[in-house]
């Protein structure tokens, strides 16, 4: 891993570099300035949480920060002896495309929706003047050949809608690497895909890169992809670098106290030993079905999509049981079944006595009580008009407690999530993510539940935050004797956490049984798949001593 | 070829829609206050009683209501829409007379609002908080506010009275007894006022949605992607802002169409035009409701018809239909 | 975040400032309230400035505005003061945009909100309803039903009423329909609330902004109905009307030019304040068009 020490001088050099914010933002700049450098055939990675001001730092390298609020103040950007913030908008757009490319996060949108595909990736020869017509074609195979899509030909014709976001994601890599440009800048680029098309992704890059010897620099906030694919780190932290340097020694013995915090807070990969759980099941799933049928026009028959095959699985009083899967497994169908926000189409959902899926309308509502929800986005699971208080109360009230009686609950119960009782008074907008997470689980607890369905509830929080709610979660089980079921994509967050994992894959559950056992010696082939995707795994976190970690608390 | 189960689905659905009108039609002439026969008839004293006895007999106006309805649509789908007394002719012959110089003014007044609208909207938002961009906004706010009628009549006070540029009535100069390619031209000169007016308003609306539907494409991801591509700013516009951004426009085309022949009524009405809005509004003087009725089914017809067209323009534009 | 806990009352008048503040950032905005609330109070003086009505006649017919001291808008064509029908025609602009706007959004919210919510079968139904509607060229169907149900204020509320509730319930529905699938609906269905609640207190405050919005522009679309209605002789025959007053003139265009030029003016300026006062509301109430810095 030293390619960095080949290259004689760096390819590019940032110096100094201030980038504001509009006034009225939470700091005056975004990056204040920060200096690294990026070596011809090198990865390096910058990683951060939200707001840390890393993608800035790659919007300015390419010019495309949001003007004008947005823009850099001070410093430089060197690349092949000039400064990228001297450069007129003319000259910017000779070095984009050609010898900077860029690809996003969102692949989902990143490519026009009117456009073929083949097109879009020609435009890039267009818009340097390159090569002909015919040349063009032949290059845009090649090149959909290159980063591994299937029957290039054809694709080229197609619309974006027709390709998976994977398939998306290879041809904006495919349309960043046209014109085999020196320096390549991925903003996130698998976040948003499903965990095995992440593993994909992560290894086309570092092949491309290093066949055609490029400088890659990779925004990410996962640690486990820096472990998988980094030359070098820096870690970002409100607009600042507080760390720098190989990847080796920054994951292994992190000197700054922030990204000590950082890593301590990655969920191991390695299930910790669980004692088996006894007694008979709270809750009993025996052959659930649910397929969707998507809307019967005129002309064209219903398409049917099964989301839940023949699942059956128990959960024991004070067990946690992971689902895990990939988008489109069907493991939140499951979950929404359980809670009844869905209708099963057969099969039992048996809770003690009661068979959950035969109840509707009025006759199942004095039931709901004993299964409570936790929701994935903390900005959209409380309702932006009600306070705090409302929320967290509102379910006694719907059955049948007096609203002084409730709102007492509720403060006690905010203060049991760790928020202070003056929180009742206040609306969701004024809490972090974090503590809107906190208020969800508030509102679950206040029925008294014995099962919690909790689907995604930290994947849309920052590592450091994600470690605290989990830890919460952990102490309420704990103290409540409640059982849990844990929906998560992440198999870090469920060696963690779940006594007992179920692997779900196109509607079907494929492995089932202890965490450990899962883990230590899967089954079934998909599993096997899952596990080697996971990124990171063979990186073992160090033990670091994280001082202050309390002072996060409050996030 | 899902794009033609598309079309075909809007076809049956246009059948539906119509029929729907029609039996709207009939409802409408029995929840009038009176005597169908009479309401059919026109104004109390215009019609005699062999004409009232005559419609009882030709509508089964003496029958039970189903079987009336029955007749109603039965002679809506031969294009018998009736007898206007007032005018002693058949409602169709009367309406597809006129039906022509309504086409040509309700279709000149659309091209120019939809160029002239996606044209300064796309130039407000390329030129987004300039003062060519404040002017657009400013100019497009006041004519959406602006009555048509009105417009017209001040159109007429300056150009024709005042100015004398342009004709401001009728349709063609009376007695002139043009032909060829003078009576064309003498036509369209007598078209520039009506038509412009009625398409200012609705050029309004279509900057509006334009300027507001190409700011919020400017801000997508993939406009940034084709920045990063480098691609010069007049191309990302053109190719790739302006081409999604007109999905709305389209979209608001068709349910606009309705508008246009609402507006044709008061333009036509102002301008003395010889299209079917002015022989409504001779029909709502007259009170002859036959002839308004009629009147009303051919001018949703038309709108039907318009929204098939914007159907069949917007598979053609977005790949993406086999989703809907 | 401070941790201070603000009094509701003050925070309440902490919220409308903020809501102020946003709302007059939008220059036009305030132009726009400033315009409403001088016809709303013109409206509200009229019998005052104007004890007579103003269909009597009171100078010589034809009297070109300024040309006689106390006529400012000068008379019509027979002799009745152009400046009482204006602010008499205030009234049933105000008076006819308010109250149709009203009858559209009843309609409109109950049908979108059904729709929105049950989905299925009961949302098809109703949106084809609505789809019917909006095909229908509204203004050709408000002269229709008002010359079939008589002229008269009532008639000619309830048939802008009529035609103009469809895109209410297509905005509402696509609010309810958003809203039913955020988590936090789903939230309150786990843990157990009614329908009616889950309507009431969950979504329906949610609809608000945007509908408060679109009421705005409604209200300035039916007053242009409104006039358009009454220019082609179908208003109220007992009130002066800003339209009338231009239908009435209209033959006489070419001799007398301000008898068409001031209530056009009033209607020109009436509903681009109205259109200016929703886009001040839009940007004070759906903040989310703000450039997001990330």
């Amino acid at each position: 891993m030293s390619k960095a020490a080949m290259g004689d001088a760096p390819l590019l050099q940032v110096e100094d570099l201030s980038i504001s914010l509009p006034p009225g933002a939470e700091r005056p700049l975004a990056v204040e300035k920060i200096s690294f450098e990026l070596a011809r055939n090198e990865i390096l990675c910058v990683v951060g949480e939200s707001g840390s001001g890393k993608s800035m730092s790659a919007n300015a390298i390419m010019g495309l920060l949001p003007r004008p609020h947005v823009h850099p103040v001070a410093g430089a950007i060197r690349f092949e002896g000039r400064d990228l913030l001297q450069l007129s908008e003319v000259e910017l757009r000779d070095l984009r495309g050609s010898r900077i490319g860029m690809i996003f996060q969102e692949p989902m949108t990143a490519l026009n929706p009117l456009m073929r595909i083949g097109e879009q990736i020609s435009e890039v020869f267009d818009a340097h003047g390159l090569l002909t017509k015919r040349e063009r074609k032949a290059r845009v195979v090649e090149l959909l050949r290159e980063v591994g899509l299937p029957d290039p030909e054809t694709l080229g014709e197609s619309y974006p809608f027709r390709l998976s976001g994977g398939q998306r994601q290879r041809v904006m890599i495919a349309m960043a690497l046209a014109l085999e440009p020196a320096i390549l800048i991925a903003d996130e680029p698998t976040t948003a895909l499903d965990v095995t098309t992440q593993a994909q992704i992560l290894q086309l890059i570092k092949s491309l890169q290093e066949r055609h010897h490029m400088a890659v620099m990779f925004i990410t906030h996962d640690f486990g992809v820096v472990a998988e694919i980094a030359d070098r780190v820096a870690v970002m932290q409100f607009g600042k670098i507080v760390e720098m340097g190989p990847a080796r020694k920054v994951l292994n013995d992190p000197q700054h106290d922030y990204t000590r915090r950082l890593i301590a807070a990655v969920p191991h990969f390695e299930p910790p030993d669980r004692r088996s759980l006894e007694g008979p099941p709270l809750l009993s799933v025996k052959s659930l079905e649910k397929t969707y049928v998507t809307e019967r026009g005129l002309f064209t028959a219903g398409r049917r999509v099964p989301a839940a095959q023949a699942v059956s699985f128990d959960i024991k009083k004070g067990e946690t049981l992971g689902l895990v899967g990939e988008s489109g497994s069907g493991k939140s169908t499951v979950g929404r079944c359980i809670v009844r926000l869905l209708e099963s189409d057969s099969g039992e959902i048996r809770f003690g006595e009661i068979d959950l899926a035969r109840l509707k309308g009025r006759a199942l509502r004095p039931h709901r009580r004993h299964v409570q929800m936790i929701f994935q986005d903390p900005y959209a699971s409380l309702n932006p008009r009600s306070k705090v208080g409302t929320i967290v109360a509102e379910g006694p009230m719907a059955h049948g407690t007096d609203r002084a009686t409730a709102m007492a609950r509720a403060a006690e119960l905010l203060r049991l999530v760790g928020l202070d009782a003056t929180a009742a008074e206040r609306f969701p907008h004024e809490f972090s993510g974090g503590q809107r997470q906190r208020i969800g689980i508030a509102r679950a607890l206040a029925l008294d539940p014995e099962l919690l369905v909790a689907d995604e509830p930290v994947s849309a929080l920052d590592v450091s935050v994600q470690a605290q709610v989990l830890e919460l979660l952990a102490e309420i089980k704990q103290r409540l004797q409640l059982s849990m079921l844990f929906i998560t994509h992440d198999l870090r967050v469920a060696a963690q956490i779940c006594d007992n994992i179920a692997v779900m894959k196109l509607g079907r559950i494929v492995e089932y049984g202890p965490t450990r056992r899962v883990f230590k010696d899967p089954q079934h082939s998909y599993t096997r798949e899952l596990l080697s995707a996971v990124p990171g795994r063979h990186w073992s976190i160090p033990e670091v001593s994280v001082e202050a970690e309390r002072q996060a608390v409050r996030s | 070829m899902q794009k033609l189960s598309f079309i075909a689905k809007r076809l049956v659905k246009a059948v539906f829609v119509l029929l729907a009108i029609v039996v709207l039609n009939f409802f409408l002439i029995r929840a009038a206050p009176g005597d169908p026969a009479q309401v059919m008839a026109g104004e109390a004293g215009a019609a005699d009683e062999i004409f009232i006895a005559q419609l009882r007999e030709q509508f089964g106006l003496d029958r039970p209501l189903h079987e009336q309805l029955l007749i109603y649509v039965g002679g809506i789908v031969t294009l018998d829409m009736g007898y206007s007394y007032r005018q002693q002719q058949p409602v169709a012959d009367l309406i597809f007379d006129r039906l022509p110089a309504t086409l040509i003014l309700t279709g000149t007044a659309f091209v120019i609002s939809i160029l002239l609208g996606v044209l300064l909207g796309a130039l407000a938002a390329a030129r987004v908080g300039k003062w060519t961009d404040s002017l657009i906004t400013v100019v497009a706010l006041v004519f959406y506010a602006t009555p048509l009628f009105w417009i017209a009549l001040m159109a007429i006070l300056l150009f024709s009275v005042q100015l004398g540029w342009l004709p401001g009535f009728g349709m063609e100069s009376v007695g002139a007894g043009y032909s060829g390619f003078q009576r064309v031209l003498d036509v369209l000169q007598h078209l520039v006022l009506p038509a412009t007016t009625l398409g200012l308003f609705f050029m309004a609306i279509y900057a509006r949605l334009t300027r507001a539907s190409m700011l919020e494409v400017m801000d997508m991801d993939f406009v940034k992607t084709a920045r990063a591509k480098g691609l010069p700013p007049g191309r990302i516009t053109r190719v790739h802002v302006l081409r999604n951004a007109i999905l709305p426009v389209i979209t608001l085309a068709g349910i606009q169409a309705g508008q246009l022949v609402g507006g044709a009524v008061l333009t036509e009405t102002v301008f003395a035009w010889p299209g079917i809005g002015r022989l409504m509004f001779d029909a709502l003087l007259q009170r002859d409701y036959n002839l308004l009725l009629g009147v009303f089914f051919v001018s949703s017809a038309m709108v039907i018809l318009f929204n098939l067209v914007t159907d069949v323009v917007y598979t053609l534009v977005d790949p993406r239909i086999e989703l809907k | 975040m401070s941790t201070a806990a603000a009094s509701p009352r003050s925070a309440q008048a902490q919220a409308f400032r903020d809501f102020w503040k946003r709302f007059a950032r939008n220059k036009g905005a305030v132009v726009g309230v400033v315009i409403l609330l001088a016809v709303v109070v013109l409206a509200a003086v009229a019998p005052l400035i104007y004890p007579q009505s103003p269909w009597s006649m009171v100078q010589r017919p034809f009297l070109p505005p300024l040309a006689v001291d106390g006529f400012l808008f000068g008379t019509d064509t027979l002799g009745r003061d152009i400046g009482a029908g204006l602010v008499h025609g205030a009234r049933i602009s105000l008076l006819v945009g308010i109250v149709s706007t009203v009858v559209a959004l009843t309609i409109g919210v109950t049908i979108g909100a059904l729709a929105g919510y049950y989905g299925g079968l009961l949302d098809d139904a109703l949106m084809r309803f609505t789809e019917f509607f909006q095909t229908i060229p509204n203004f050709a169907l408000a002269i229709v039903l008002v010359a079939i149900f008589q002229p008269s204020i009532t008639s000619v509320i309830v048939a802008i009423g009529i035609v103009s509730w469809p895109p209410v319930a297509r905005l509402v529905r696509g609010e309810f329909l958003s809203l039913r699938s955020r988590e936090f609906v789903q939230a309150s269905v786990v843990l157990g609330q009614s329908n009616l609640q889950i309507i009431t207190r969950q979504i329906l405050p949610n609809t608000l902004s945007p509908v408060i919005v679109m009421a705005s522009l409604m209200i300035a679309q039916a007053i242009l109905l409104e006039s358009s209605l009454s220019f082609l002789g179908l208003g109220d025959p007992n009130t002066m009307s800003w339209g009338y007053m231009i239908g009435a003139a209209r033959t006489v265009i070419r001799q007398a030019w301000w008898m068409s030029f001031f209530p056009g003016v009033a209607i020109l300026l009436t509903v681009l304040a109205l259109n200016l006062v929703g886009e001040g509301l839009n940007d004070a109430l759906n903040p989310r068009l703000a450039r997001k810095g990330r």
